[in-house]
């Protein structure tokens, strides 16, 4: 995975930076404003063709005051996986859609805008997708009270 | 069907339906709004999330990764044992453990038992939905047989809690591997009636062929994965393009759709992936029954306390219905920071839009069929 970094910083020069990790898998953060060419390039290219999306995950960093949004990767023509993360203020939230580049973005997106409130910029269909439409608060941050009631019907707490 | 008139539109031509949210073919609760032009499907639009059960929540407030174990199991309730065995490899990638050549065999037989039990089931009532009953029966009396051997060793018929985090729960009974090799013998011949019944019926394949055409770059793109994207030609499993377990041990192959009565993609191509997939995974039961260590304990690497390092890991197996994926972050706490479960149903549901446009009303059943959803994944 650093060899695929390194071929990627020269092409980006700025927005991107690798974390070594000490346990499991290591992973490239990709500045939020950059997130869609640095995908589109990692599809494209003819050393990478990263052609599926595995996974598109939502995580809230309290501490840190931050959402991320972390895409897992994988090329199917050379057999190789990349894990790319992007940090956000959770006061702005906004990472720019990557629907555009895999259609398989646009479920996993919207599951992330429903459970933990990130918004992606220029996704064709941004609602949430597992709980109803005028639901409060976002379930997976980590500081989430569920309402009392919905709809005059309690919710159990 | 139950059908509801919700708006007309001025043109007077499309109305939209609802399809369910319950409805025979959808096996679950799913909606499906649907815009047609008489019988024509100009759009259908899947609502999920009646079923949400939040597993991830869950998972995050138990505070034990051993807890969640019997939550994996509900997520997809007709392939429980891949499900746990997803999330176990998962953390037991976190924890650096090493597992007991025994305890892995186990799991490859117990997998791949519960793979044909879930092909059976997808397969009958997929036939079920176009109209075809018998094979439905047939395809159940066989699943009966593996949930009874699941059962002996486990407890359960359905979910399971049986394989755990460095193990299984307890040993398998001592006449488990002749009842599962009673059960090849007696299948093998099952497969054959099945096909006569259904693969090679011509109103079967009326119904099925040149349907629900998905072409690989679409699938792709969709991340199909399973029996979904290798239905379209892609000879894509993790089992073997990104081993986990023992996967590399066996030798078998991986049936992909070739439009053998249609094109390649469609409906038929999807369900024959399913049959032939069943012929493989009795070849790997066969050679893990045979390479299989007689002694050894099963709870020998079981771990007193699960305390992963800080670190986070996306693991992915094959199930039934393609890529499972949990993606776990840990914090260096007893349980899990974050647990996400990428389920193979959600994903290829989401590709319904794509390939129903055109169909008419009673091919959307055939197509929703032939992607063998569980609404279980889907919502989690």
């Amino acid at each position: 995975m650093s060899d695929i970094f390194e071929y990627l910083n020269t092409t980006f020069e700025e927005g991107l930076s690798y974390n070594e990790a000490e346990t499991g898998q290591s992973w490239v953060l990709v500045s939020a404003p950059t997130i869609k060419e640095v995908c589109k390039f990692l599809r494209d290219d003819e050393e990478l063709r990263f052609n599926y999306l595995m996974c598109l995950s939502g995580v809230h960093y309290p501490k840190e005051n931050e959402l991320e949004a972390v895409y897992h990767l994988h090329s199917t023509i050379h057999g190789h996986t990349l894990v790319l993360k992007v940090r956000v203020p959770e006061e702005e939230p906004h990472v720019p859609s990557v629907e555009s580049i895999w259609k398989t973005a646009n479920w996993h997106e919207r599951e992330a805008y429903d459970l933990v409130g990130i918004h992606f910029e220029g996704h064709p269909d941004l609602r949430r997708i597992l709980t109803p439409q005028d639901w409060e608060g976002h379930p997976l941050r980590k500081d989430y009270e569920q309402q009392e009631s919905y709809r005059g019907v309690t919710t159990g707490i | 069907m139950k059908t509801e008139v919700l708006t007309q539109e001025a043109d007077k031509r499309t109305m939209t339906i609802n399809m369910g949210p319950q409805h025979p073919s959808t096996h679950g609760v799913l909606r499906l709004e649907v815009t047609v032009d008489g019988e024509v499907v100009k759009k259908a639009k899947p609502d999920i999330g009646y079923l949400h059960r939040c597993f991830e929540k869950y998972a995050e407030s138990l505070g034990d990764y051993a807890k969640v174990v019997p939550y994996t199991d509900r997520i997809d309730y007709v392939s429980a044992i891949n499900q746990e065995m997803g999330y176990v490899i998962a953390v037991e990638k976190l924890l650096e453990l090493e597992i007991p050549e025994r305890v892995e065999y186990m799991r490859v037989i117990l997998a791949e038992l519960q793979r044909i039990a879930s092909h059976l089931l997808g397969i009958g009532t997929f036939g079920l939905d176009l109209g075809a009953f018998t094979p439905f029966l047939y395809c159940f009396i066989e699943r009966e047989k593996i949930l009874r051997i699941l059962e002996k060793a486990s407890g359960a018929r359905l979910l399971y809690n049986y394989i755990c985090i460095g193990g299984l729960m307890r040993d398998i009974p001592d006449d488990f591997k002749t009842e599962t090799r009673e059960f090849i013998s007696s299948f093998r011949p099952k497969i054959d009636e099945l096909n006569e019944l259904l693969t090679t019926n011509s109103i079967f394949i009326d119904r099925t062929a040149n349907i629900g055409v998905l072409p690989e770059e679409v699938a792709l793109n969709y991340g199909a994965s399973g029996p979904m994207l290798r239905g379209s030609g892609v000879s894509w499993d993790i089992r073997k393009n990104d081993t986990y377990s023992i996967y590399d041990r066996f030798e078998f192959d991986i049936p992909v759709g070739s439009g053998e009565v249609g094109t390649t993609g469609d409906c038929w191509d999807r369900y024959i992936v399913r049959v032939r997939e069943m012929i493989e995974s009795l070849k790997i039961i066969e050679q893990a029954l045979d390479q299989m260590p007689d002694e050894g304990d099963v709870q020998e690497a079981v771990p007193r306390r699960v305390r992963p390092k800080e670190g986070e890991v996306y693991v992915r197996t094959e199930t039934p219905r393609g890529e499972l994926g949990y993606y776990i972050v840990s914090d260096n706490s007893s349980g899990p920071y974050r647990v996400k479960a990428r389920t193979p149903s959600f994903v290829n549901l989401s590709i319904l839009p794509a390939i129903s446009k055109g169909a008419l009303v009673s091919d959307l059943v055939a197509i929703v069929g032939s992607i063998d959803i569980v609404l279980g994944g889907v919502d989690r």
